[in-house]
């Protein structure tokens, strides 16, 4: 571009003769206003994507794109607050399991087909049907027989609980009343796909030249390990709002590269910054680091099935013994808040979640009384507690067992730190192959159910094999009742149970870091921590 | 020759038969599977998974099936990506790395021949210090240090050149890999071209010539490079198949298109279909630049090609 408009401004001096002078002048200025007028965006994405089919991905990379090129029922607005997407409004019937969409009137593919509930019905039994193995099938199990199709209990695709009415009308039939229900319809799983091209394309629909999209914008390069790029979608309804005109979403894992091209102007916004540079960058580059709550926990499992955490007051001593208050500020360095609870505070259809009955202590006393627990189950000078603490391969995990094997260090623990790369940590824990171990959640929807859920008998996920009959009622009686108010009484007093019992070490809430330059607007933090690029400008 | 080369190539098959077979088993025996993550899934979707993807056979079926299919081209899927077949991502990041690790072989070719040259005919004399201490900086120094620092003085600092990235695939966004890359080849090529030198240059042919009255560039030029090179041209071998299957470190810091990463990445996600596709290619990639190095070397020295 620079240079063309060098050669350009040469022409319009060396030409005398005036209509030239003034043709060559107006064609600079053309060509100034394009290029102030295509006002693009470079994203610093991390990871390549595993797919742009929405029914393939699991990582919030690959959301930031298919949230872009896709648009469900509902969708997010710049807070992610549910607004209507794909569906200008909806009714809920009197039990809370009937959900009835109209969908916009001129919705279309960005090859100029309507958008139809036919659509919505294809994707959902699509990703329903065992045999296209969706990772995330499961986040839609809250619709009607959509488990049962999911296992295979279930042959006919048409039993599932979403129906097309006409073109323009789709009911969806839940299992249960589900309060999360259209906030989970703002996530990939539930966005429609293009009937048409899917039927007669197959596997390749996707592939860029094909396929097509009903979200604000539409893929239109994708270059492995580099980048992928996006254009507006003339065809979706809100184009006329867009403010800008594309993006391009980078592939780059070394984050202290990714802070260099920031630095240099290449990148606009990046999704993550390593956390030891957050005080430098507060004072270089004020205001452009956006640290704020995420609804997300990082916990340490703990076994109570083995010895010696199979003891209550072992599990609540080494908890009570983590000095939560230096974890943000001082090892992370990047101020994450102290938990207390296992669910975030914040979280939709909750109020204050329930804390241990701890918290406010000074540190000292809960050293203190964790001596005394540990004396009181047997420990002590002549017979000290020796302790596995396992964690994935990371500098951060690193640091941070190191720091709480030294909090423990003065109850007596000898703690051995063994650490393996991710897919093996995972692997031991799912086995129970674990006597402590780091583990984090983020959350899918929104509501406390996706974090109490962890925790109750014989979730895949509940690698301490923590087991609790009242818990486990609470939680499904809880999930049964439709009175939002008493669920949320309910679900609180499951985790009071789960935290009484120590059932795992909460450590910390997550944040969102992210790094936005000064020329973009409409960049508001939220707890999901998605910013959709129709919701940002951008100043040249 | 052609007849050589074709035996050459025909007796790595086995070759190639035994690494996949072993990688394939020992691969299964790693702990841990391509699912296994932060998030564990339930039960029936990780049946489903397992399905699409022929896990849930016995596994000497699968290695049947596995075999079956390479011996019709086809490498199989992978899991760390639906849209692109291993295969396919391995074409796709050719072409960058094959232009990333060409640019920096020649590069190190130039400079190391040429510092090598100049420190053996300076030999402990000034030039040969101030350039065998440069060079040294590139091999002692491992890239992943190397790298940011020239990004920070040449992409922040003096905003010459981008930080990193493809773009157009212009020079400049080549110039910082490329020399990540070269530097430690240039500087091993140097060492290697400095020994070499002063050892032909004391021998008998080289007193002749100059006896002769050769110049000095002449001698250097015309009778003393080609012999030298021949300890060079057998490091090349492996610095080319180093080099051209590109590099974790300068694709993940510069944030290039490559195949570099994969073989890494692949094997830490238990990506099984993407660990053998880049083993076979490595393997036929090492065989083939093996050959011409040992074709070079019929070339270079006449002692060879007559036996």
């Amino acid at each position: 571009m620079k240079k063309r408009l060098r050669s350009l401004r040469k022409m319009g001096f060396s030409m005398y003769h005036f209509s030239k002078k003034f043709l060559a002048t107006a064609m600079f200025g053309a060509l100034l206003a394009c290029s102030a007028h295509a006002a693009t965006i470079n994203i610093h994405n991390g990871g390549d994507p595993q797919s742009l089919d929405p029914q393939k991905l699991s990582g919030d990379w690959e959301n930031r794109i298919a949230g872009d090129i896709f648009e469900g029922l509902v969708t997010e607005d710049a807070k992610v607050k549910p607004i209507p997407g794909q569906a200008e409004s909806w009714t809920v019937s009197d039990d809370g399991r009937v959900y009835t969409f109209k969908l916009r009137d001129g919705i279309k593919w960005s090859d100029g087909q309507p958008v139809t509930a036919g659509d919505f019905v294809f994707a959902f039994q699509r990703l329903m049907d065992p045999k296209a193995a969706a990772d995330y099938a499961y986040l839609q199990y809250t619709i009607k027989n959509a488990e049962k199709i999911n296992k295979g209990e279930i042959a006919d695709a048409n039993q599932l609980g979403v129906k097309a009415i006409d073109d323009k009308t789709l009911e969806i039939t839940l299992e249960n009343p589900t309060p999360y229900f259209l906030d989970s319809l703002t996530h990939y799983t539930a966005y429609p796909l293009p009937k048409h091209l899917v039927e007669a394309k197959g596997a390749d629909w996707v592939k860029i030249g094909t396929i097509v999209t009903n979200g604000p914008y539409k893929p239109v390069e994708w270059v492995p390990g580099s980048h992928v790029t996006t254009a507006k979608n003339d065809q979706y309804y809100g184009t006329a709002d867009l403010k800008i005109d594309g993006a391009k979403f980078f592939v780059l894992e070394d984050q202290e590269a990714a802070l260099k091209r920031y630095r240099a102007g290449e990148f606009d916004i990046l999704t993550d910054f390593p956390t030891d540079q957050y005080a430098w960058m507060q004072k270089n580059l004020p205001g452009q680091a956006h640290v704020a709550p995420f609804s997300g926990l990082y916990y340490y499992v703990i076994n109570s099935q083995t010895e010696p955490t199979k003891d209550k007051r072992v599990r609540q001593a080494l908890s009570m013994a983590i000095n939560r208050e230096v974890i943000g500020p001082q090892i992370l360095g990047t101020g994450e808040l102290p938990a207390y609870s296992w669910v975030p505070p914040g979280t939709a259809n909750y109020d204050e979640p329930a804390y241990v009955s701890w918290k406010d202590e000074p540190y000292k006393q809960k050293v203190e009384e964790a001596k005394k627990l540990l004396t009181e189950a047997g420990f002590g000078p002549d017979k000290p507690l020796t302790l596995q603490l396992k964690y994935n391969t990371n500098d951060n995990h690193k640091r941070i067992a190191v720091a709480i094997a030294a909090m423990w260090k003065p109850l007596g623990v000898n703690v051995e730190l063994v650490n393996a790369e991710t897919k093996v940590h995972y692997d031991q824990l799912q086995r129970g192959d674990v006597q402590v171990g780091r583990a984090g959640w983020l959350a899918d929807y929104n509501d406390p159910d996706n974090f109490l859920n962890l925790l109750v008998t014989g979730v895949p996920m509940n690698y301490g094999r923590w087991s609790n009959a009242e818990y486990d009622k609470l939680i499904k009686d809880g999930n049964l009742e439709k009175d939002m108010k008493k669920r949320a009484e309910m679900f609180k007093q499951a985790e009071k149970i789960a935290l009484d019992d120590s059932a795992a070490l909460p450590i910390y809430y997550y944040v969102s870091k992210n790094v936005v330059s000064p020329k973009i607007s409409g960049f508001e933090d939220n707890v999901k921590d998605i910013h959709r690029t129709r919701w940002l400008s951008i100043k040249e | 020759m052609l007849s050589y080369a074709f035996r050459r190539l025909l007796s790595t098959i086995p070759v190639l038969w035994i690494a996949v077979t072993a990688c394939f088993f020992v691969l299964r025996l790693a702990p841990g599977g391509p699912f296994d993550g932060e998030r564990s899934l339930p039960p029936a979707i990780l049946q489903n998974l397992a399905a699409h993807y022929n896990l849930d056979k016995p596994l000497i079926q699968q290695y049947l099936y596995y075999v079956g299919d390479l011996l019709r081209g086809d490498l199989g899927p992978s899991f760390s990506s639906e849209d692109f077949n291993v295969a396919q991502q391995i074409m796709i990041g050719l072409p960058y790395t094959f232009t990333l690790g060409m640019t920096a072989f020649a590069l190190a070719i130039i400079i190391g021949v040429a510092v090598g040259c100049l420190g053996a005919l300076y030999q402990n004399k000034m030039p040969d210090y101030v350039l065998g201490a440069m060079i040294l900086v590139g091999v002692v120094f491992p890239n992943f240090l190397i790298a940011p620092i020239l990004q920070l003085v040449f992409g922040i600092q003096l905003a010459w050149l981008p930080v990193g990235g493809w773009g157009d695939g212009s020079l400049k966004y080549l110039v910082l890999p490329v020399v990540v890359m070269a530097l430690p080849h240039a500087g091993r090529i140097s060492r290697i071209t400095r020994g070499s030198m002063i050892e032909v240059m004391n021998q008998n042919f080289i007193r002749t010539a100059k006896a002769k009255g050769i110049g000095p560039r002449l001698t250097v030029m015309r009778h003393a490079l080609k012999p030298a090179m021949m300890p060079v041209v057998s490091y090349l071998g492996p610095a080319a198949s180093y080099l051209l299957t590109g590099s974790l470190v300068v694709e993940s810091i510069f944030g290039l298109p490559g195949i570099g990463r994969y073989f890494i990445n692949a094997a830490l996600n238990r990506d099984y279909g993407m660990v053998l596709g880049t083993v076979i290619f490595y393997m036929v990639l090492i065989v083939f630049l093996n050959l011409i190095v040992d074709i070079a070397y019929a070339w270079l020295d006449p002692k060879v090609r007559n036996r």
